[in-house]
């Protein structure tokens, strides 16, 4: 399967913007990036080896968390895996509060 | 580093803050990233899937961001960055720009829009490599007159 790889994870993949790994479910296809690529291990999973809660993964256009089997989902030799990261951010305060940065 | 991007795009952003004031806008930054900093030769709007709190969130959905990722790629572009404004509030990043920010390397474009009105717009690039050494810099606009990529 092939794996997109967004911007700022691919200072741990030797640049690649899409990665080609075998395995027939989403775990063993991370896995086997995980194994090609071990840096990324840290960026993707948390300790526990839980995805991160920013990290977002789709087999083709489905978000593998709200899948029936989750990561163990199962897939083909032409599906896609794609790794997002989220974006989100804003004032995130009252408009009575001060701006607060570090 | 310095933010490279056209007078159309920077104009472009900065009116799409404009447009859904009193709400928050965002958007991504397609174009290159070069030795002197991300390069932008377009921008796509995007969606803020936060209706719940939009004056003082935003939040891009992750499959719209995959399918503005496909098209850029499809026209040989990466994701470089994103932008989003601050409703009546300072064009600089808060906490939650801050807590959120996960793309290493990419720029965060903030524009202050105050009573409706676009007012400062400040460029932030994300350095460092993991949650625990991240830090937004702020970055230079370089503002060019073709396309973002010739700068």
């Amino acid at each position: 399967m092939k794996i997109n790889i967004p911007t700022p994870l691919r200072a741990f993949t030797d640049k690649q913007a899409t990665v080609e790994v075998a395995g027939e479910t989403v775990q063993a296809g991370l896995d086997a990036l995980v194994a090609a690529h071990p840096e990324l291990k840290n960026h993707l999973f948390t300790a526990d080896g839980k995805l991160r809660s920013f990290v977002n993964v789709y087999l083709n256009d489905d978000d593998v968390r709200y899948l029936p089997n989750t990561e163990a989902s199962a897939v083909n030799a032409d599906d896609e895996l794609t790794i997002i990261p989220s974006i989100a951010g804003g004032t995130g305060v009252r408009a009575s509060r001060s701006l607060c940065c570090r | 580093m310095k933010l490279h991007i056209t007078q159309s795009d920077y104009e472009a952003l900065r009116v799409h803050g404009e447009e859904t004031y009193p709400h928050e806008c965002c958007g991504v930054l397609l174009g290159h990233a070069r030795d002197d900093g991300n390069h932008v030769a377009a921008i796509v709007r995007a969606g803020n899937t936060r209706t719940d709190s939009a004056h003082n969130r935003y939040n891009i959905s992750p499959m719209e961001l995959i399918k503005i990722q496909r098209e850029a790629r499809k026209q040989g572009y990466d994701i470089v960055g994103f932008y989003h404004s601050h409703p009546d509030h300072p064009a600089m990043w808060s906490s939650t720009d801050f807590a959120e920010a996960h793309w290493f390397g990419c720029c965060y474009v903030i524009t202050s829009v105050e009573k409706g009105k676009s007012v400062l717009t400040n460029a932030f690039h994300l350095s460092g490599t993991t949650e625990e050494d991240k830090a937004f810099q702020h970055e230079e606009i370089l503002i060019t007159q073709a396309a973002g990529e010739n700068a």
